[in-house]
């Protein structure tokens, strides 16, 4: 089977996956305790005003029909209007998802480049300086709580040196925000050419994002480092070795190609984990990101915005285990020829 | 030929620091290899003989040092040598190529790039002409279709490709000499006869020297002039590979000559010189019931095809791996079905035990028809205890968590009905003593046995609840020759004693020979020649059968000569690689 229907075949099949996490995310929100028509009432409302307002909001009708409704709204990218913001869902969360992803990414990116070359190297050289240092940080950063991790380089970087601004939020309010193109302020500033919005801009990532990728370094070094083991100790490598390969193309081009195999499939689920730990992370740093939205939300029984939210979520996850896939499927040949 | 040698080694010592201390590997290792000359190190396993050859490449693992001694080439000393200048060697000077060649190429990297890697690195091609040298180096191998393959990952080949991929990275550069580690092992007889035949007729082209470390004697002494045998780190023998054979002076080299299958020797005759066994054993009466049937017995895979599968691909009918089979065996009768890789008779043995269902056909066992038993209902069916089987991996198929007392007690406790503690342990010990395993070894985990224990743990078991047919798979494929022929013998004693009906899987004929009554060949799923196996060895009528018996490498002079036209790896037009 060719590689083009191999990847096809894989977004299809991510489709009832998608249509799946609709009906539990649906679910889910009307299995939550409090009533929103209640919440939206006010304190002073009368039953009749409440019943009014649920029949408004259509939460008097059936599960079947409530969903059927649900389904259209989705269909023509209504997600229902905030009751805490007022807003209308989508908007809310197209302003604040690029905010999280600029951290998630930011953070994935640093942990990527201290993580694999600190694998690569503790594997050449095990239980070495570096395979001991590695060993120390991913212990530190996966035991220690993101919030911890947070709180520590706000006080040490902040409070004691002066070095980081202050934590509120994506920019300092000196600066204005740069023109919007992918809501990404360190892209958008760059695309203007304003250094200046940039260096703020990152000023205000870099403790997140460093607090953040601590956390996800871990599973990537140490995935790293096994893969390396297991690809230098096999018998492709000790060919290439007689065949009198230099040491780097040895590394390089035969180990770490194939050591990148396990590591790509790691990479999809510390995706995941970083998104969780976003929560934590934008709390601490009153970082405007869907993580701090859904928190709010939750507490407010504000549905229609957990809702999407969850879906939002979902999405991101089933497109990003795609990417993987189709990653996984360019980088190993095998793969097509095993289906 | 010159007569300063290419490669001497004098004295050579390699120790493994090891977490229970120091362990020498290998001591007082001294040998010469002249330029064009072909020389074989030949031992069992935990001989020193791939350890010697990787110190001489110096490709030791990270925890093995040469301890002592010198290794010379072209005069040059290598325990010495800079590691640079050990790298520019490598590949140029001095080649190596591995067992198991499918896991000794880089499984994401097209095996024209990886040759490519070499002439680089060697500086014997340019960006411009390396493409053309690759293909060059793949015709040289004698690969089909080189352009095409120039593009194939390894997986898309056959392992007979494979090792002359192998071959061709490691000739690419042209070097002196070649050390071949058991270059054939696992693959087919008629694989290795191909691919050691090109190598034999690429050094003789280019004046190469071969050190060739095996365990195959046979292997030796066709393809090699001298012969150096080793046993636990030493050489105990070195000699012309025609004087080896015919006046051996150590014994352990005579023990090693003595176990090896072969035509003029009967099962008796492979134990070593010590042994008390010596009348030949007895067959058990053949009886005239049969105690299987099988009947046009036919397996067909279906295309695996998981979703995106079925909705994107298209799917085409592949050929049965098992095609109309049909045979009967008698209760006492030992009945070998011989075959390369791939021809069914794996397939065949799982449908037996109803492992795997059958397409079609009919599969008769004590006159009940099991092929209509659901195959998960099987494993509770009374006929189940009749029937019982022997792997070929001693180690994979026994419970790394469990005793050889309890491994043995296994099928006891899950199809017998004895309960009690006290007669289950008489009978383990009564089973360990029928297979000679020492009682103080039951209370062992398989990690703490040798590959012979093993073997005989999964007899014991096998034969545990005393049933009719054993179907052993390639029982002794894995193990060294003087376990095998002890393991062979006990195979045959165990028969006579407990009038057991064998199904003996095995690629390997001169076995099949001692141990079997009847023999069946197959290919591609096919039965090509069934008979009485004196018969069918002696006077093959099929010409496979006979290709088979010829491929076998032998130490006796009237067998076939190596030099036979190389044809290309039968299978090479199998898997067709799809073209990118």
């Amino acid at each position: 089977m060719s590689r083009i229907s191999l990847v096809a075949g894989r977004i299809a099949l991510s489709l009832p996956t998608i249509f799946g996490v609709i009906v539990i995310s649906f679910l889910l929100t009307r299995a939550l305790p409090g009533d929103p028509a209640a919440y939206f009432a006010g304190p002073t409302a009368t039953p009749e005003s409440i019943a009014e307002i649920r029949h408004s909001l259509g939460l008097d009708r059936s599960l079947p029909v409530q969903f059927l409704a649900y389904l259209q709204d989705l269909a023509t990218g209504d997600l229902g209007r905030s009751i805490s913001t007022g807003q209308s869902v989508l908007s809310d969360l197209l302003t604040r998802l690029p905010a999280s992803l600029e951290l998630t990414f930011l953070a994935l990116l640093i942990s990527l480049l201290v993580a694999i070359p600190a694998g690569i190297l503790a594997a050449t050289r095990p239980d070495g300086i570096v395979d001991q240092a590695t060993r120390f940080l991913v212990t530190a950063g996966v035991s220690l709580p993101t919030f911890f991790t947070g709180l520590l380089l706000l006080f040490i970087f902040y409070f004691k040196l002066g070095w980081a601004p202050s934590p509120l939020g994506r920019l300092d309010i000196l600066y204005l925000p740069p023109p919007q193109l992918t809501g990404f302020y360190l892209v958008d500033s760059l695309l203007a050419g304003d250094f200046e919005t940039f260096r703020a801009a990152l000023a205000q990532l870099a403790l997140p994002a460093i607090t953040l990728a601590l956390f996800t370094m871990a599973p990537i070094a140490r995935m790293t480092r096994a893969a390396m083991i297991a690809a230098l100790g096999s018998e492709y490598i000790r060919t290439a070795r007689a065949a009198g390969l230099s040491r780097r193309k040895v590394l390089f081009v035969y180990a770490l190609r194939n050591a990148l195999l396990p590591v790509v499939t790691t990479l999809g689920m510390v995706f995941s984990f970083a998104l969780g730990a976003n929560v934590l992370v934008e709390k601490v740093f009153a970082w405007p990101g869907i993580g701090s939205y859904a928190v709010d939300a939750l507490i407010s029984s504000d549905y229609a915005a957990v809702q999407g939210f969850v879906l939002t979520m979902a999405l991101l996850f089933v497109t990003l285990n795609l990417l993987i896939d189709i990653l996984y499927t360019l980088l190993d040949p095998r793969i097509a020829h095993e289906s | 030929m010159n007569d300063v040698p290419l490669l001497q080694i004098d004295d050579l010592a390699v120790t493994f620091e090891t977490r229970g201390g120091k362990v020498e590997a290998v001591r007082n290792v001294s040998f010469q290899l002249k330029k064009g000359e072909a020389l074989a190190i030949v031992g069992e396993s935990g001989s020193g003989k791939s350890v010697t050859s990787y110190a001489t490449m110096r490709i030791l693992d990270r925890n093995g040092t040469v301890a002592g001694g010198r290794i010379t080439f072209g005069g040059m000393d290598l325990t010495t040598a800079s590691e640079a200048a050990m790298s520019d060697l490598r590949g140029r000077e001095l080649s190596m190529i591995f067992q198991d060649p499918r896991s000794a190429l880089n499984p994401i990297r097209t095996v024209g790039r990886q040759i490519e890697d070499v002439l680089l690195r060697h500086s014997q091609a340019t960006r411009h002409d390396m493409r053309a040298k690759a293909i060059e180096m793949l015709r040289k191998v004698k690969i089909a279709r080189p352009e095409e393959r120039y593009h194939a990952y390894p997986f898309e080949l056959s392992g007979g490709m494979c090792q002359r991929v192998v071959i061709a990275i490691a000739l690419a550069c042209d070097p002196q000499l070649l050390i071949a580690d058991e270059p054939t092992t696992g693959l087919d007889v008629t694989t290795q006869k191909a691919v050691m035949d090109l190598a034999d007729d690429l050094r003789r082209q280019s004046n190469l020297s071969l050190l060739l470390i095996t365990h195959d004697l046979g292997l030796a002494a066709t393809y090699c002039d001298r012969i150096v045998v080793m046993e636990r780190g030493r050489i105990v023998e070195a000699a012309e590979a025609r004087t080896l054979f015919a006046a051996p002076r150590h014994p352990y080299t005579r023990r090693l000559i003595a176990a090896m299958p072969r035509r003029s020797a009967g099962l008796r005759d492979l134990l070593p010189p010590g042994d008390t066994k010596r009348a030949p054993p007895t067959r058990p009466a053949i009886a005239a019931e049969p105690l299987l049937v099988v009947d046009k017995l036919t397996k067909t895979f279906g295309p695996k095809l998981g979703l995106p599968g079925r909705l994107f691909g298209k799917s085409e009918a592949p050929a049965p791996a098992v095609d109309r089979l049909s045979f009967i065996l008698h209760r006492g009768e030992s009945l070998g079905l011989v075959g390369e890789s791939g021809c069914g008779k794996s397939t065949t043995s799982s449908m037996i035990m109803r492992l795997l269902d059958p397409t079609a056909g009919q599969i008769v066992f004590h006159g009940e028809r099991i092929d209509q038993i659901p195959r998960a209902r099987f494993a509770s069916s009374p006929l189940r205890a009749r029937m019982q089987m022997v792997f070929q991996d001693h180690t994979a198929s026994l419970n790394p968590r469990f005793t050889a007392r309890r491994s043995i007690a296994d099928p006891i406790l899950r199809l017998g009905r004895r309960r009690d503690r006290r007669s289950l342990d008489q009978r383990v010990a009564e089973l360990a003593e029928k297979v000679s395993l020492p009682p103080e070894l039951l209370d062992r985990f398989p990690h703490q046995l040798s590959g012979g224990q093993k073997a005989r743990v999964g007899i014991a078991r096998a034969i545990a609840l005393s049933p009719d047919l054993l179907i052993l798979d390639e029982p002794t494929a894995a193990l060294d020759v003087s376990v095998q022929a002890v393991v062979l013998n006990l195979l045959a004693d165990l028969r006579a004693e407990m009038g057991l009906s064998y199904l003996f899987i095995s690629h390997d004929l001169e076995v099949v020979r001692l141990l079997c009554d009847r023999v069946i060949v197959m290919r591609a799923g096919v039965m090509v020649e069934e008979g009485l196996t004196g018969e069918v060895l002696t006077h093959p009528r099929a010409d496979y059968t006979r290709e088979l018996i010829d491929a076998i490498p032998s130490i006796e002079p009237d067998s076939a000569l190596p030099n036979a036209p190389v044809t290309d790896d039968p299978a090479a037009g199998v898997p067709a690689a799809p073209v990118r």
